[in-house]
């Protein structure tokens, strides 16, 4: 692997993070009047002044930030805690630190997007792939237009479809949660059925939503591929039609696919923000979407953070690992 | 290849090119003509809360009833639809004028200037967007039509831009271009002469694309509750659908019609883009 891109590409990585930091410090220093602070005041109004901590917090937000001091103290003393991984703490929850407050909805997001998506490209790459077979029954090339249009929908309104018909009207799953509502989490069978039981519309509404994109750029890509050489010489060499088409078209369609797995996975935590809004699951999603509710903005900045430096450090590590599986993708790419 | 399967792959392409394109211009004619007209039809009176009712069901009087808050929800969509229209033809608009002038520049003038283009789109395209417009919106007091397309606009441009460089680095290597150079045409003069025509079908397909984008972004910053507080559009009609629980009160007819309209701007939108996208590849094998 040549040096020179792999320091590039790091290169790159520092400089997102860099504007990611840099943009949730600016923001909220651009516009006049700190809008937290004026929270802060606002809730210390309604408080009738009685609030031992809120004056702490205030207190830690002033030393947090030395708002007396300048710009430039400011913003090294913003990047000096959050090396330490110090988020702050969350206005709507105090004393909850926003890092705890990540921490726990994390897995939920993890596991809900990452399962779904990896379901939704299994489905669409075969149901893709037998698409654009030459003997495919007319039946399932049908399919293609209605693929087209469910790629089309945004797949946070075929959640609230999905809400209407089968948690309402038919009412077989739940609308809402992630587990069972007032049950507690422990490791045994009912939780875990319930919690499948909660995952399977938001999942559904992912997988649903994913399935044409997934599908329509397999076809593509075999379509194409069935006019390369190598397919040429493949029929001239008398291979049977469903040998070619496995082994040599799906197999090299598959690579593309892949790639665009890893993009779409370095993009789980971001990945499904409405749905969990729809389906109040207790994801990062509907954590950001509370937090907006109430100007909680450590918790929205914390939020939006942690998913700009996860997503670049998951796309650092797949550029360095994709040369490695794919060796037609040049390391400099243009 | 043998012929049995080129005839599969001409069949295998999406069924008729003019078929697409008329099938999503009418269509997105057909939402543009609602938003336009609708309003005419109604009293803007009765999108205001508390102006009827609440939670009247559909009636001759109220095509399709009132919402939590009094609205006549026939005649918010017909308020509505023109709005979110234009969040996304505004924000298309700036985003892709924006994106074109970067990706012009760009790709025509290799060095130092096109690194740095080239290095900020990259770096803006690693974050998600939506994530950054949390920030910007949550941060503003005030949220108008207008501003949420400046704010949406300020990241649209990383498509067109890349589109159009990447179209304009080969376009510079055409020998039309390289006779034009060596007859001593500077090089603003060749992008504006030269290249920009011959990517004019490009940046069709890029205006929809960032259309379609922009109006995404912004239901989603609606949804969200980022969107402005005392304009009806769609994406805010949903989120107070969402607020006072109409799917759970079994209110269909106040969630459901501005799925419909937002469904018919999507569907409309791909119909456009693949349409498009086949005309200017049919274009490409016919020059090449």
């Amino acid at each position: 692997m040549p040096l020179d891109y792999v320091v590039k590409r790091f290169g790159l990585l520092v400089l997102t993070i860099i504007l990611g930091v840099t943009i949730n410090f600016m923001i909220p220093r651009l516009i006049p009047g700190d809008p937290v602070e004026q929270k802060l005041n606002q809730m210390f109004a309604t408080s009738g002044g009685q609030m031992g901590d809120l004056t702490a917090m205030i207190e830690s937000y002033r030393a947090r930030f030395g708002l007396d001091q300048p710009l430039w103290n400011q913003y090294l003393n913003y990047w000096w805690s959050l090396l330490h991984l110090d988020l702050g703490y969350s206005l709507d929850r105090f004393p909850e630190k926003v890092s705890d407050s990540i921490s726990s909805a994390l897995p939920w997001t993890l596991g809900l997007v990452g399962i779904s998506t990896l379901i939704s490209f299994t489905i669409g790459t075969v149901l893709g792939g037998m698409l654009a077979w030459p003997r495919v029954p007319r039946l399932v090339r049908g399919l293609i237009p209605l693929l087209m249009i469910l790629s089309a929908i945004p797949y946070f309104l075929l959640g609230l479809i999905l809400v209407f018909v089968f948690a309402i009207v038919l009412k077989l799953f739940p609308a809402g949660g992630g587990y069972p509502y007032g049950g507690t989490l422990q490791f045994d069978l009912p939780t875990l059925s319930g919690i499948l039981q909660h995952a399977f519309l938001p999942a559904a509404s992912i997988i649903l939503a994913g399935i044409g994109a997934w599908a329509l750029s397999m076809r593509g890509m075999i379509v194409s591929i069935l006019g390369e050489d190598y397919i040429i010489l493949a029929e001239a060499k008398g291979l049977k039609q469903h040998r070619i088409f496995i082994w040599y078209a799906m197999r090299n369609a598959l690579l593309p696919q892949i790639t665009t797995l890893g993009l779409t996975m370095s993009h789980v935590v971001a990945g499904a923000i409405l749905v969990e809004v729809i389906f109040a699951y207790p994801g990062i999603g509907y954590k950001l979407f509370q937090a907006i509710g109430a100007k909680d903005y450590f918790v929205i900045q914390g939020i939006v953070l942690m998913m700009i430096v996860a997503i670049a450090v998951i796309l650092f590590i797949l550029d360095l690992i994709y040369p490695l599986i794919d060796p037609r993708i040049a390391y400099e790419r243009r | 290849m043998n012929t049995e399967s080129k005839t599969q792959t001409r069949r295998l392409r999406f069924p008729n090119l003019d078929l697409t394109l008329v099938v999503g211009i009418s269509l997105l004619l057909t939402v543009l003509l609602f938003g336009l007209i609708g309003p005419s039809f109604f009293d803007p009176k009765t999108t205001n809360v508390g102006a009827f009712p609440p939670r009247l069901p559909p009636s001759n009087d109220h095509w399709l009833g009132t919402d939590s808050q009094g609205r006549d929800v026939m005649a918010a969509l017909t308020y509505a639809t023109p709005q979110t229209l234009k969040i996304g033809v505004l924000a298309g608009i700036i985003g892709l004028g924006i994106g074109v002038i970067l990706g012009l520049v760009s790709g025509y003038f290799s060095g130092i200037v096109d690194t740095v283009i080239r290095t900020t789109t990259d770096v803006l395209n690693t974050i998600p967007g939506i994530a950054l417009l949390v920030v910007i919106a949550t941060m503003m007091r005030m949220m108008s039509v207008e501003l949420m397309a400046m704010i949406i606009a300020a990241l649209a441009w990383r498509y067109p831009a890349r589109a159009v460089r990447a179209q304009t680095l080969t376009l510079r290597e055409r020998a039309y271009v390289q006779v034009a150079r060596l007859n001593g045409m500077g090089g603003l003069e060749i992008i504006v002469k030269e290249v920009l025509p011959n990517l004019l079908p490009y940046i069709a397909g890029s205006f929809v694309a960032t259309v379609s984008q922009a109006t995404l972004s912004s239901i989603g910053l609606e949804a969200l509750g980022l969107g402005p507080q005392n304009t009806l559009t769609l994406g805010m009609m949903i989120y107070w659908a969402q607020y006072y629980s109409a799917i759970l009160r079994n209110m269909w007819w106040w969630w459901a019609p501005p799925i419909v309209v937002i469904v018919l701007i999507f569907v409309g939108l791909f119909f456009v883009s693949s349409g498009l996208d086949q005309m200017v590849n049919t274009r490409l094998r016919r020059t090449e």
